[in-house]
């Protein structure tokens, strides 16, 4: 069997597995999001919170409780970091400098995990399992529930309530992203990943001598890492490194546990609005563009177009053997079309057609499939867009799941999709302006701007990769990327959340004959162009400049 | 004014305590669990798969090493000890910066773009001295005949497999240096090369630590 083949056949086990989950999924996770009672144990934690899960917040109080438990996260994480040095069961490391410690912490609770420090030289035991890893969960948590709070407002009619903050939190996380991440650790562990709290490793070499590597909780924190869209390693090489992703099985495995959450939402917003034909449309323009991408990365890095790679024959650099070009391929593009970033192969030896491919798929916005939460609440953003621009055609008041999208939808619409764009380009115009902040540049030339590019990119959109011959770690590059993922992940989770409570407060408008059919084709056809040509329009100039220079060049 | 600044303090209370009592859930039960459970069922993978070769410790199944002669004096990158299959280039890997009283093995990648000139040349560097190592008396290595993988540096510079092509390419160095003919040493390259994963998943390779231990138990044997 060739490689190509192979590469073909392991995207189609993929979509079927993806198939065979999404309504059982999807279903269950719209239970959880509805149901009445209380475990117990959620019982017990509600109780340690203070707080009672069934008051109905407006959208103002929902993004309070956001903001709240995200500001306290951020400064729980830095203050761990800042204080390692002291912390027992931290294998003797120091502590982080300011920078990089805001950064980091910035990084991990704002879902993008980018990291501008060596995991395995840097964070002890207990920063990377009592700190890192429960961002890693939470954060995923946190978006879930404001994609949920989005559905309800439009589920919902004639109210300003869009649930329970706390209550979507620990659901969340008790009844969805615990129970997958348990299992899931276990088979990563049986098939090779590391599970341990032991020290330092020094282990005996074939040709003599030692070397050292380090122990570590690395499944647990794999599991979540994918699950939740985190992406941030354990190691330095993420899972390009063979304790966090062993095998090929566990590669294929891995991009599932990026991919599930994010697809069977759709049939959670489904559901929750009460037509799944709705889901299913938003699930068609998601895979539509995910296919695609895929399709074109898998075309461009087996025909390894670059100098380097016709040398070698194949774009094998900064790709694992057991991986190869092809499943490196849909891992490249399932990373970044969702905010995850872990990579297996590394993006900046990709070619330059292909590093463009990723930058665009987070460019996109996230939303094909996207991160937990925040890809669907990304992509019903952009319905609204698209029925507005429908209604601009036909001259009608545009309408979406039965609400009016109106002046104030629209200007808070606009205002999601012009924020992420205006911190990339900004940024990265900055970064490229001002003296020293170029010096930190790996590559020359087109790719050297592809690093500054794709670094605010990648910050921006909560994503996490790079292209990791940047020097990131310096206070220009710590600062500048902390602030683009803090204004990146929460400005528009007040505009989402702005405009939940304003459909919620709609009364629903009657379907006529001269309704636009969301549920139909041609509504997905209509986003999936919207998509493309709004983010193809904001970011040509800049892709121009880099990747597309590199890729046409060779 | 007073009162917003004491809604915020309760505020800021509450996700506080949330975020305590979700780490405890996610921070510690959780990894303690799953380590128990890995401990319990798969001890062996959870401390690191590690391969004993004549009753010590030789390293992981997993991670790759280097099969380099001892450095020269004056030698920046030691020779490669032909006696032995070699593994891929990693010129990624980098030793550790900070808390130096360890000496850990930092992965990584190049992150080399395709048209830098310096991966052109690590390339074709590595091309040549491919070429020029494997081609013994009786058996010509063309450049063409070199796999990508041979050349390329990893994504974690750990990379502990290389490709059966490149394998195949090292037998008559191997049978050579070892004294051993060339169908023993194939046979040893064939029973040591994985296929695809049920038959699709990834690709084809050769750990080449476990290669090389047992063709040192087969050279001991002659």
């Amino acid at each position: 069997m060739g490689s190509v083949l192979a590469g073909v056949l392991q995207f189609l086990a993929l979509i079927g597995a993806l198939a065979l989950v999404y309504v059982p999924f999807g279903n269950y996770m719209a239970r959880v999001y509805s149901a009445k009672k209380h475990l117990r144990v959620e019982k017990w934690i509600y109780k340690g919170i203070g707080a009672d899960p069934d008051t109905e917040m407006t959208w103002p109080a929902y993004l309070r409780g956001v903001l709240a438990f995200s500001a306290v996260g951020v400064l729980f994480l830095y203050l761990l970091q800042r204080l390692q040095g002291v912390l027992p069961g931290s294998l003797g490391f120091s502590s982080v400098n300011p920078a990089q410690s805001f950064n980091t912490a910035v990084s991990f609770v704002t879902n993008t995990n980018w990291q501008s420090y060596y995991g395995e030289q840097t964070m002890g035991h207990v920063v990377q399992t009592a700190g890192l890893a429960v961002q890693n969960f939470v954060s995923a948590a946190v978006g879930i529930a404001v994609a949920v709070a989005l559905v309800r407002g439009f589920a919902r009619s004639r109210t300003g309530e869009l649930g329970n903050f706390w209550a979507d939190l620990v659901r969340g996380t008790l009844r969805i992203l615990v129970p997958l991440a348990v299992v899931s650790a276990v088979i990563l562990v049986a098939c090779g990943a590391i599970q341990n709290f032991s020290g330092i490793h020094e282990v005996g070499q074939f040709m003599g001598g030692s070397q050292q590597w380090n122990g570590g909780a690395v499944a647990s924190q794999e599991a979540i890492k994918e699950l939740g869209t985190n992406g941030g390693g354990y190691f330095n090489a993420n899972s390009a490194h063979p304790f966090e992703n062993p095998t090929p099985f566990t590669n294929l495995f891995e991009i599932f546990l990026i991919l599930v959450i994010p697809f069977a939402l759709t049939r959670t917003f489904g559901v929750m609005v009460g037509s799944v034909k709705q889901g299913y449309a938003i699930l068609a323009t998601m895979a539509a563009i995910w296919i695609g991408f895929t399709a074109l990365m898998m075309a461009t890095e087996f025909a390894h177009h670059g100098p380097a790679f016709q040398a070698a024959g194949a774009a094998m650099e900064g790709k694992e053997t057991r991986f190869g070009v092809g499943a490196s391929s849909i891992f490249a593009v399932a990373t970044t079309l969702t905010s995850t970033g872990a990579v297996d192969s590394f993006h900046s030896s990709f070619t330059g057609l292909g590093g463009g491919i990723t930058m665009l798929s987070m460019q996109l916005g996230e939303i094909a499939p996207g991160g937990t939460g925040s890809g669907l609440y990304g992509m019903l953003i952009m319905a609204v867009i698209a029925v507005f621009i429908a209604g601009l055609m036909v001259g009608r008041t545009p309408e979406y799941l039965g609400k009016k999208i109106g002046g104030r939808e629209m200007k808070l619409a606009a205002c999601y999709i012009l924020i992420t764009p205006a911190l990339v380009l900004v940024f990265t115009a900055a970064s490229m302006a001002l003296p020293t902040p170029p010096h930190s540049m790996l590559n020359s030339g087109a790719h050297g701007f592809s690093e500054v590019l794709y670094a605010f990119t990648s910050a921006a959109n909560n994503n996490g990769s790079a292209f990791a011959g940047l020097n990131a770690n310096t206070d220009w590059y710590n600062t500048m990327t902390g602030l683009a993922m803090l204004l990146g992940r929460f400005l528009p989770m007040v505009f989402v959340l702005a405009l939940a409570g304003s459909l919620a407060g709609q009364k629903p408008v009657p379907v006529t004959a001269g309704t636009l059919r969301t549920e139909k084709p041609l509504f997905t056809g209509l986003l999936v162009g919207a998509v493309l040509i709004i983010t193809g329009l904001t970011y040509f100039p800049a892709l121009a400049l880099g990747p597309l220079a590199e890729g046409l060049a060779s | 004014m007073n009162n917003s600044v004491t809604n915020t303090a309760r505020l800021l209370g509450a996700g506080l305590r949330a975020l305590l009592v979700l780490t405890l859930v996610t921070g510690v039960i959780y990894p303690l669990v799953v380590t128990g459970i890995a401990q319990g069922l798969f001890g062996n993978q959870a401390n690191g798969s590690e391969i004993k070769a004549d009753g010590r410790v030789v390293g992981s199944s997993l991670i790759g090493q280097s099969y380099n002669l001892p450095p020269k004096k004056g030698q920046e990158t030691p020779d490669p000890d032909l006696k032995w299959f070699q593994g891929r280039p990693a010129n990624g890997l980098g030793s550790n910066s900070v808390n130096t009283q360890y000496k850990l093995l930092l992965s990584g990648a190049t992150n080399l773009a395709a048209d830098n000139k310096v991966l052109v040349q690590q390339v074709e560097d590595a091309k040549a001295a491919v070429v020029k190592d494997n081609s013994v008396p009786g058996y010509t290595v063309r450049p063409s005949d070199v796999p990508a993988d041979a050349v390329t540096s990893s994504g974690s510079g750990l990379d502990p497999a290389i490709s059966p092509q490149y394998a195949e390419l090292q037998v008559h160095r191997i049978a050579a240096k070892n004294g051993l003919s060339v169908a023993q040493v194939e046979k040893l390259v064939e029973d040591h090369t994985q296929g695809r994963t049920l038959g699709f998943m990834g690709e084809p390779r050769v750990n080449v630590l476990e290669l090389n231990i047992a063709l040192k138990d087969l050279a001991a044997k002659q």
